[in-house]
């Protein structure tokens, strides 16, 4: 991976008030890219859908830690991690699939899906019993030199 | 996440404004439930004008209503879709069974 640039890590509770204040976390880091605001809408849902799934499935009956990290690389590209130490995933295949869901009436299977199709990359480590890390990287194009 | 209802010839509008995230989702399913079941509409229709973020739970939220609506012999339709949410329902594929307008 390329050199880092930039980079902040925030550590928050599994509670779902967090969900809103990960994502605008989140675009406020990603802002000094200058995304455009279709490109912040894309970094936004992505993080809300990575801490959803921490919160949801990671920690379902209890609280726990997630730790945020956003890390700017060289030639603009922002990578974020999403990580929890709560249940884990036992096959991590078949939770990326589209409308796979074990978290009941209030979610639609779809996260994984959306974060794929939001993202450059993602990436899945995930351990039962151990916790869970997301990573995903999306390059954001810089408008001044002429790109765009 | 705010939510007014207005109903007119078995027609229920539910106007939604704010933050749609998994946080929120839960009581705005209930809610919807309960106004569909209060006013058992033909039609419902999902006004998204006043959302200002919108993640999966959204598509959850539609689904719920598509299912309750069905049961009714109704149909869903989601009107005035900003651009965040709408990229979100189209790449999850609900398009194909909800209309948008």
């Amino acid at each position: 991976m390329k050199r880092t640039e930039n980079y902040v890590k925030i550590e928050f509770l599994s509670r779902s008030t967090n969900e809103s204040f990960a994502r605008i976390a989140a675009a406020g880091f990603a802002a000094q890219l200058d995304p455009t605001l279709d490109e912040l809408g894309d970094i936004k849902t992505a993080v809300s859908e990575a801490v959803t799934n921490a919160i949801v499935h990671g920690y379902p009956d209890e609280l726990g830690r997630i730790l945020l990290k956003l890390r700017i690389a060289e030639g603009g590209v922002l990578e974020i991690s999403v990580r929890d130490w709560g249940r884990g995933i036992e096959n991590v295949e078949q939770a990326r699939q589209p409308l796979f869901t074990t978290g009941g009436a209030e979610r639609s299977g779809m996260g994984f899906t959306i974060m794929e199709s939001f993202m450059d990359r993602l990436s899945v480590k995930s351990q039962p019993g151990k916790g869970t890390t997301v990573t995903m990287r999306k390059r954001i194009a810089t408008r001044a030199n002429g790109k765009r | 996440m705010e939510i007014s209802a207005s109903s007119r010839e078995r027609r229920l509008t539910l106007r939604l404004k704010g933050e749609l995230d998994h946080h929120g989702a839960r009581g705005l399913i209930r809610r919807a439930e309960q106004e569909i079941d209060t006013s058992l509409p033909l039609q419902l229709a999902l006004d998204f004008g006043g959302v200002t973020f919108m993640d999966s739970s959204g598509i959850a939220v539609v689904i719920r209503c598509r299912q309750r609506m069905r049961e009714l012999g109704g149909t869903v339709t989601l009107c005035q879709v900003p651009a965040q949410p709408r990229k979100v329902f189209e790449a999850s594929g609900i398009t194909r069974l909800v209309a948008m307008e």
